[in-house]
């Protein structure tokens, strides 16, 4: 279990976190969901020892992460942002060097890591510099967890990584959970935020809301209506130009709307596009996700 | 113990797959030994020498002969004209000149006592003092000469006078590269020890490795004997390889004990590595570590007494060379291998290259942080 409270940590005048509280429970696939910049490395790096906090306590299974971190690092795996194992040594010798700074051997904890590791013993004689983007993280997480830990700490482990890696390393984030790992994740995709148990949506030092995502999205309250045409660019200037209309954004081939009036109906929306003269217009109403309530709350309205 | 085993094997294998690193490792020793010894050298040959003998007598032809005669002087070439031996001189076409002015033999005769003018370019002063040195021996010779014939003693009655008769203490030839090969044997060893120890910490920072590093329970004892033991044996074997390429090419004696020799090296890249690690405690890029230990050497190199003694510096200069590990350990070198000097000979080095090892060393641990 993870307990977080009130950390706050600044650097030099910039407040990167601001009085975070939050906390994971045993066994619980736990995701930070924000945009570059939001504290969530930060937070993770408070929570490895990496990095002390000015303010607040958080506690790893119980142990204190300033008093206790000699025993934190030997419950937790961390998987850092950037890819940081031994480019210059081979697969096989990054597993062993790591098991054996921690005291263990790769036979030991071979059970834990065999899903991952079958996929990259063929190349266990290549060096991991050489590796593929997505050999590399399944590498860099086969280390972070040779030593059995109790608790997994991830940071973005999927950014860079191509669709297909992203839902095979999901997978077997969902199948260690079950081996009862505790498992935080952050990510700045969206559509990873679904996979999580429960999410904590954080921007600027600041967690926005925490929820399970199903939660998120039904707390939402707001009507959502998407709408397309064949200028896009113009369709979204002349919605956001409307007086009717809260926010509009780009979202893959439609433009999601937020309309200030919550019983405004898509007639409406299609009949102000057309006096506008867009061609091939659709417009229909859409159930929002994760991503939507993401960007109401990052725009400020928190009317949920 | 079977973790820092691993540590060392670790970082065996890196430094093994790196090639460039490899290649300095191997081709350094053989630069330094075969070139830089050579070229180094404080022995003075073939020095032109310019005669204006405005002479021409008996007298200061003999003069002439015994410059002739030493190895170290080449007559480059004469003319009665001083002027033209100017130009030759600003033109470092001769390196000095030889002035005998006309009254030479009249004045040795009738006088007793007679001048001449050397003229000397003395740009680098150490070979025109060195040029002054041999010029007068040699005219001091010839002044012997001249007081024996002229003055026609008898022969067994001969005037009462200082024979000296020298002889260089273990050097014996005097052969310049006796001299420096220690020295440039000792440059070697910190060049291979400061960078190989300063460039490997902040790799791991510029790779992001120490990231990974840090939240595995390695003590820092562990990781930085991984991080000297290493080095200090690459050092050793460099060290050992410059030895034998001294031994073969310029026949050096090594006089006293190997296993002295070593150890005091071990001692003194305790304190080279720990200085080493404490630069790359200190910054973030190997960039930054080339700068800083490209800087703490020059000014230990050229203090240290590898080129120029140390007992010809200033004053304060000397005091400063107590906290200069290299010019210990040139002593060392230099005393071991030409002197034989033991274990006895060398306490006070000993002492002060230990504690200059355990401040470094304590510095660099004191200074690496796993949390930032």
């Amino acid at each position: 279990m993870i307990k977080i409270t009130n950390i706050c940590k600044s650097y030099n005048n910039t407040q990167a976190l601001q009085g975070i509280s939050l906390e994971v429970n045993d066994g619980e696939l736990f995701g930070l969901i924000g945009p570059d910049g939001a504290g969530k490395t930060t937070l993770m790096r408070i929570l490895m020892t990496l990095l002390i906090q000015d303010e607040g306590q958080a506690e790893m299974n119980g142990l204190d992460v300033v008093k206790d971190y000699k025993r934190i690092r030997q419950l937790v795996g961390y998987m850092p942002g950037r890819f940081s194992l031994y480019q210059d040594l081979t697969v096989e010798e990054n597993l062993s060097f790591f098991a054996t700074v921690f005291g263990t051997t790769i036979e030991e904890n071979y059970e834990l890591i065999r899903d991952i590791y079958v996929q990259i013993e063929p190349f266990k004689n290549r060096l991991a510099g050489k590796l593929s983007g997505g050999m590399k993280q399944k590498l860099a997480l086969s280390c972070a967890l040779i030593h059995k830990p109790e608790i997994l700490v991830l940071d973005e482990p999927t950014t860079g990584v191509d669709a297909v890696s992203r839902k095979e390393f999901w997978d077997m984030l969902k199948k260690l959970q079950k081996q009862g790992i505790t498992i935080l994740v952050s990510t700045p995709y969206m559509d990873e935020a679904g996979l999580c148990d429960r999410v904590a949506l954080m921007q600027e030092g600041e967690v926005l809301s925490i929820d399970t995502p199903a939660r998120i999205v039904e707390n939402y309250s707001s009507t959502l209506l998407a709408a397309r045409s064949d200028e896009m660019h113009r369709l979204i200037e002349d919605l956001r130009h409307w007086e009717k209309i809260d926010s509009a954004y780009a979202f893959g081939q439609f433009a999601h709307v937020t309309p200030k009036d919550d019983e405004m109906e898509a007639v409406e929306l299609e009949q102000y596009l057309m006096h506008k003269k867009h061609n091939n217009l659709q417009v229909h109403e859409i159930a929002p996700g994760i991503e939507d309530v993401f960007m109401a709350l990052m725009s400020g309205d928190r009317s949920y | 113990m079977r973790t820092i085993k691993y540590i060392l094997q670790k970082e065996f294998i890196q430094v093994l797959r790196n090639k460039t690193m490899l290649r300095m490792i191997i081709m350094l020793p053989l630069m330094q030994m075969l070139v830089l010894v050579f070229a180094a050298t404080y022995d003075l040959k073939n020095v032109d020498v310019y005669v204006v003998d405005q002479d021409l007598s008996d007298a200061s032809r003999g003069l002439v002969n015994h410059f002739e005669a030493s190895p170290f002087f080449n007559i480059h070439d004469a003319s009665f004209d001083l002027e033209d031996g100017m130009n030759q001189l600003k033109k470092e076409e001769s390196d000095f000149i030889l002035v005998i002015p006309p009254d030479f033999e009249r004045s040795l005769v009738r006088d007793d006592k007679v001048g001449v003018q050397l003229l000397i370019n003395a740009i680098d002063g150490n070979k025109a003092s060195l040029i002054y040195q041999y010029t007068r021996s040699i005219i001091s010779g010839y002044n012997k000469e001249v007081i024996m014939k002229w003055k026609s003693l008898p022969e067994f009655n001969p005037p009462m006078r200082v024979e000296f008769s020298d002889s260089y203490w273990f050097n014996p030839e005097l052969d310049y590269k006796w001299y420096m090969a220690p020295g440039i044997l000792s440059i070697l060893v910190t060049i291979i020890g400061m960078f190989l120890s300063g460039m490997n910490l902040v790799r791991e920072k510029e790779m992001g490795t120490i990231e990974q590093l840090n939240v595995t329970p390695i003590k820092k004892w562990q990781f930085m004997v991984g991080k000297l033991l290493p080095f200090l044996v690459i050092a050793l074997l460099d060290l050992a390889f410059g030895l034998v390429i001294a031994r073969v090419v310029f026949n050096l004696p090594i006089e006293g004990s190997l296993v002295l020799l070593f150890g005091f090296g071990a001692l003194y890249l305790v304190g080279v590595l720990g200085l080493g690690l404490f630069i790359s405690t200190v910054t973030e890029t190997q960039q930054q570590v080339m700068f800083i230990t490209f800087f703490f050497m020059m000014v230990f190199i050229l203090m240290g007494g590898v080129f120029t003694p140390v007992e010809s510096m200033p004053h304060w200069a000397q005091q400063l060379n107590r906290i200069n590990p290299i010019y210990y350990f040139i002593r060392i070198m230099r005393m071991v291998s030409l002197k034989g000097s033991g274990f006895g000979d060398l306490i006070q080095e000993f002492f002060s290259l230990t504690v200059i090892g355990i401040s470094f060393l304590s510095l660099a641990i004191w200074r690496y942080r796993k949390t930032s």
